[in-house]
């Protein structure tokens, strides 16, 4: 995939990225959250990681077989996918089910659309909807992590559980902001998810615009509905999808004016689903809604070219 | 005329396969294939009344006036559909709980109108009967086939046999969205198999016709079965890489 089509006349300067290169820096982003969830729930955490990525990396390989495309594993895609997804499990989740949620997300979202860049959804964010519709139950089997408490492997509720049942959390914010709370394993953490996003956007690989305006979004939202907008923004799976997963290059739009609308709507799902939806945590539904939108979104924030007059309505 | 006969019934099953190539009878097809044994029970029911108002569709369609002949149908659909409606609650009413609405919504199951309106009204009574058998057969083995899988992934279970499921279930497949996929993965499966099909055929009858028209058939000695189908192929496979590109 080293860009088949080139056409070319004046000398260009090439900006040295690639597809493989991104992918890595997205990896090397990532892999503070994973270093974090090793320390916080051990090394089981490792074995879902692990398990996911191969699962990812061998549909990605097999599915390019059968389809007799040219093979695309070779450009990490299927990694990030791999990991993000095994980020949005709990640790206990059995491994053939963690292995079952990366063949739906490369087999059937992503591959059967064209592989990378036609996809209409995010992969991963769809393989943890099916897996939360196909094993209810070891989907919300949270865990404490090791740090911090003295009994391991014990069950707990998440922070966004005891909200949504009207009740006060009773995690303090450092422990928030550290990621000691049971969880999905990649999204507990917030320093790590940070360091790893501000590394993205002093890459230049994403940038800031969707991350800041989603969760200032559901900063406000929650905070003019009389929740505490510092708990939400650090509870459940927001930092996560917001810096990684939102910021996807094939579902999000492509403009700054399209990526403020895609992210404000991101924010607004992401409070309605939390506050008055009958799920605790909305993040994966309300960023796939949102990414189902972008066409649209595109259409409606197409810059006008230089010089030309907007067109009356009339016409 | 044996041939007439033999394509009416098969074109159903696969080549014309009512759901899954015609896509039609959608409806039924999604809310019921929870579970193999629907599958069964509504494709024979569907069956029975595609089969007889087919029939009598046949025999009356140089009575029926054009302008009124899809309330006529229609009249002579729900007939049947009331019928199989009551033997079926009389003798199996588990499956009539499980279909529950969609048992009488086979009066407007699109696939018996689509039949009456493109085939019984048009051709002999005997045609029909076997084209209604035809898709009958088609629509029971794409239901019994879909709810077989949804049903053995999404319960473990294969008509409802062990009790306990033999592999952990997927619950997803017994959801309306795994309906869809399964759907999907069906009839793209029955498409390529279909296109697989046409391309032997026609290739076949290309590689025969090439040569009868051909003036120099007698002085020709390459017009051997083989090198025309590989000439096909080598055309297709070109084909083929266009489209790629």
């Amino acid at each position: 995939m080293e860009n088949p089509l080139v056409i070319t006349s004046s000398p260009h300067l090439h900006c040295g990225m690639s597809t493989k290169g991104i992918m890595l820096d997205v990896l090397i982003a990532l892999s503070p959250a994973a270093v974090a969830s090793v320390l916080l729930f051990g090394w089981r955490a490792a074995a879902v990681i692990i398990v996911s990525v191969a699962s990812c990396v061998t549909s990605e390989y097999l599915s390019r077989i059968v389809l007799k495309r040219p093979q695309s594993v070779g450009d990490l895609s299927a990694v990030v996918t791999g990991v993000l997804l095994a980020f949005n499990l709990p640790v206990s989740i059995p491994l053939w089910q963690a292995a079952i949620g990366g063949v739906v997300a490369i087999v059937v979202v992503k591959q059967k659309f064209g592989g990378l860049g036609f996809n209409f959804v995010n992969p991963a964010l769809v393989g943890r909807i099916v897996m939360m519709s196909s094993f209810p139950k070891e989907m919300d089997n949270w865990v404490l992590p090791l740090l911090g408490s003295a009994a391991d492997a014990k069950t707990g509720a998440t922070p966004l559980y005891t909200l949504s049942q009207g009740a006060e959390t009773t995690y303090n914010l450092k422990d928030l902001f550290l990621g000691i709370r049971p969880g999905c394993l990649g999204e507990t953490c917030v320093l790590a998810l940070l360091l790893g996003g501000i590394y993205l956007v002093i890459r230049r690989v994403i940038s800031p615009t969707i991350p800041l305006v989603y969760i200032g979004t559901v900063f406000i939202m929650t905070w003019l509905l009389g929740s505490d907008p510092v708990v939400h923004i650090l509870s459940g799976g927001l930092m996560l999808v917001a810096i990684f997963m939102a910021t996807d290059y094939t579902t999000s739009p492509i403009n700054t004016a399209g990526r403020v609308v895609f992210a404000v709507g991101c924010g607004l799902l992401t409070v309605l689903i939390r506050r008055f939806g009958s799920l605790p945590e909305g993040v994966s539904f309300s960023v796939v809604i949102m990414n189902i939108l972008v066409p649209l979104i595109e259409r409606a924030t197409r810059p006008l070219p230089f010089g030309e007059k907007r067109r009356l309505k009339h016409e | 005329m044996d041939i007439k006969y033999r394509e009416a019934f098969t074109k159903g099953i696969i080549k014309e396969n009512p759901t899954l190539r015609l896509v039609l009878g959608t409806c039924p097809t999604l809310a019921i294939t929870t579970a193999a044994i629907n599958g069964l029970g509504m494709g024979a029911a569907a069956t029975f009344v595609l089969v007889c108002s087919n029939i009598v569709i046949s025999l009356m369609r140089k009575m029926i006036p054009d302008k009124v002949r899809l309330p006529a149908f229609i009249v002579i659909i729900a007939g049947f559909t009331t019928i199989v409606q009551m033997i079926v609650k009389a003798y199996t009413p588990s499956i009539d709980k499980a279909l529950g609405i969609y048992l009488p919504l086979i009066v407007v199951n699109c696939i018996i109108l689509g039949r009456a309106e493109a085939y019984a009204s048009k051709n002999s009574v005997g045609l029909s009967a076997l084209d209604g058998l035809g898709m009958g057969a088609g629509f029971t083995a794409a239901l019994i086939l879909m709810g077989g899988i949804r049903e053995f992934l999404g319960k473990g279970t294969i008509f409802n046999w062990p009790d306990g499921g033999l592999i952990p279930p997927i619950t997803i497949f017994v959801l309306p969205a795994g309906g869809f996929f399964v759907f999907g993965i069906l009839i793209w499966l029955t498409n390529r198999l279909s296109v697989k099909l046409d391309d032997d055929a026609s290739r076949r009858e290309a590689s025969a016709n090439v040569c009868a028209a051909c003036p120099s058939a007698a002085l020709c000695h390459q017009g051997t079965e083989n090198s025309i189908a590989g000439l096909a192929d080598a055309a297709i496979t070109e084909k083929e890489a266009d489209t790629n590109e």
